[in-house]
């Protein structure tokens, strides 16, 4: 294992985090922090609770969720993207390294960025309401296995993208609506019942789910199968990346 | 002495493209190895392939006694790769991109080897600015300290010079020159021949992807510093006179044509001698000229034989 490149990758990849303070951390704090004050005062004032929990503090949990996924898939898939469309990643290929260590550097640095953002969101946010986090542990977990999860699914995207609108287009299609269906705004079960069962086949459903368990305790599905839905993400992913290693695919012709 | 790079019946195939066919190619440790042959003949496909960069269709290649393919951590650790295309990073500096550099190759951190590859490429006092506000020839001298950033044994130049003006052109080959005297093994691909002649120990020519020839320089040199003198009879003659015999001059067959070869390296032609000898024994000659067989059209013959 070489162990220095995945430190020279993790550091670089840190390194343009903190050159672009402003888009990578500022940015979506702020985007977040406005999607909480309009549907928390807006729709707040009708809505006072949900479940027994506050309307604001409801929403936090789904909220973090949203950034932290859109930033995973967004900062990991653009690493991997950025040096192929400049051509720079023939520096990757002809390095000492096998997938595992590019990987680890990438997936690993934009895991990093976006626990970093969900905790300075989850701060943000206790400015505004009174949040209680009933287990800490648990939601810590959730917030890095999701994260490394869809790193890894960006790190996927980004070498199967051979352009910019394929990059951007996976995101916006697929993940946002996902996430506004995934009751990010609301619970599953303020639905008629005929879409709370559709709901269930959406996995972003499990994901907030079970984030807004750990802190509140209450929720749609019960937190195993949450935790359970998590973990088969991430090792679909990891056999992905697995295959991409194997078959050298998109990478090298 | 084992070879550092040793490549056997290697083949590429893109597709239904033979980019490469059945390639033997021994590298000797420490030469400057010039590449040549004209655009689309392989160069940079061989190199990638060395490289790790492509995959071969078949055959072996070892670098430093270590397959590439079984023990690619080994060969590749040894070797730096400066590309034919100038992909460099915008936003970073030249100091950062070296060191990931070589932190991706495997070795920890060593500012003072950085320091001394940006200064040895001038590029010391710009190692703090971006890469995006540097000139081309700068960018190329990046690639190049990223490319020794990790003490390489082998160093690939792919088309080092393409595009670069003359003064740059002679800083590069100083910088060839150098890193040879430093022990680093150089393999560069040009298709100008004067490159290859100005710095390499041996050169290898590759055409519609196969070597059609590998050679001390020296040996070439030789070959291109020959100059001809062909002389036109006014009448045939059937042979030379006995005291012409220093001279080795060839006669066509139709006994109208006396060729003399001379080498310019010499201090003397022996032209005016051949004169006045010829004007002894009453050959005349309505015509004269001179030809010179040059690394070029050797190249050029070589190339077109093989179309
Ligand atoms: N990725 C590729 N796919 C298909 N053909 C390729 C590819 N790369 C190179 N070739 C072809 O292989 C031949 C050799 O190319 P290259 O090695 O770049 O030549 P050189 O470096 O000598 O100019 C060319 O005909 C080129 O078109
Ligand atoms: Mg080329």
């Amino acid at each position: 294992m070489n162990f220095h490149a995945i430190r020279a990758i993790y550091r670089t990849e840190m390194a343009r985090m903190m050159r672009t303070v402003v888009q990578s951390i500022v940015a979506p704090v702020l985007s977040t922090s406005l999607y909480f004050v309009v549907f928390g005062s807006a729709i707040g004032s009708r809505i006072t609770e949900i479940d027994g929990v506050g309307y604001g503090a409801f929403i936090v949990p789904g909220l973090i969720m949203l950034a932290i996924m859109t930033e995973s898939i967004s900062n990991s898939s653009f690493a991997i993207y950025f040096p192929k469309f400049t051509g720079t990643i023939f520096e990757l290929l002809s390095a000492p390294v096998s997938f595992v260590e590019v990987v680890i550097g990438y997936v690993g640095a934009a895991a990093s960025k976006s626990v970093v953002i969900g905790l300075i969101i989850l701060a943000t946010a206790g400015l505004f309401v009174d949040l209680q986090i009933a287990h800490p542990f648990v939601m810590l977990l959730f917030l890095v296995l999701i994260s490394v999860s869809f790193s890894l699914f960006g790190f996927i995207l980004g070498v199967w993208a051979d352009g910019w609108e394929k990059l951007t287009i996976v995101p916006v299609l697929v993940i946002m609506p996902l996430t506004f269906l995934g009751g990010t705004f609301y619970s599953i079960s303020m639905l008629p019942p005929a879409w709370q069962t559709i709901s269930l086949l959406n996995p972003v459903v499990y994901l907030v789910s079970g984030f807004r368990w750990a802190f509140f305790e209450n929720s749609d599905v019960a937190v195993a199968v949450s935790f359970a839905m998590v973990m088969a993400f991430l090792l679909v992913c990891l056999f992905a990346v697995y295959w991409i290693f194997k078959t050298g695919y998109k990478i090298r012709s | 002495m084992q070879p550092i790079i040793s490549v056997s019946g290697l083949n590429k195939a893109y597709g239904d493209f033979q980019a490469l066919k059945n390639i033997d190619l021994e590298i000797n440790r420490g030469e400057i190895f010039g590449l040549l042959g004209p655009n689309g003949a392989g160069k940079t496909t061989l190199i990638n392939i060395i490289c790790g960069i492509v995959k071969k269709s078949s055959g072996t290649i070892t670098v430093d006694g270590f397959d590439n393919a079984e023990n690619f951590r080994a060969t590749r650790s040894r070797i730096g790769l400066v590309p034919q295309e100038l992909p460099t990073e915008t936003f970073e500096t030249p100091y950062d991109v070296c060191r990931f550099s070589r932190g991706l190759f495997g070795k920890r951190d060593n500012p003072a080897h950085i320091e001394k590859v940006l200064r040895s490429l001038s590029l010391w006092d710009k190692k703090d600015n971006k890469i995006r506000t540097l000139s081309g020839g700068m960018k190329r001298r990046v690639l190049i300290c990223k490319a020794l950033a990790h003490e390489p044994e082998v160093l690939f130049l792919d088309e080092p010079t393409a595009g670069m003006d003359v003064e740059l052109r002679q800083d590069m080959w100083n910088v060839v020159q150098s890193l040879r005297e430093s022990g680093v093994t150089v393999i560069l691909t040009t298709h100008y021949i004067e490159e290859a002649e100005q710095l390499a120990d041996r050169v290898g020519v590759i055409n519609h992807g196969e070597v059609i020839l590998v050679q001390e320089k020296t040996r070439l040199m030789k070959e291109m510093g020959k100059k001809q003198l062909v002389l036109h009879l006014s009448d045939s003659i059937a042979a030379l006179p006995s005291s012409l015999d220093d001279y080795h001059l060839d006669l066509s067959d139709d006994g109208l044509e006396l060729t003399y070869h001379y080498d310019t390296k010499r201090d003397r032609t022996g032209i005016t001698a051949l004169l006045s000898d010829l004007q002894a024994v009453d050959i005349r000659f309505n015509d004269l000229h001179t030809s010179q067989s040059s690394l070029e059209e050797i190249f050029v013959g070589l190339v077109s034989k093989n179309t």
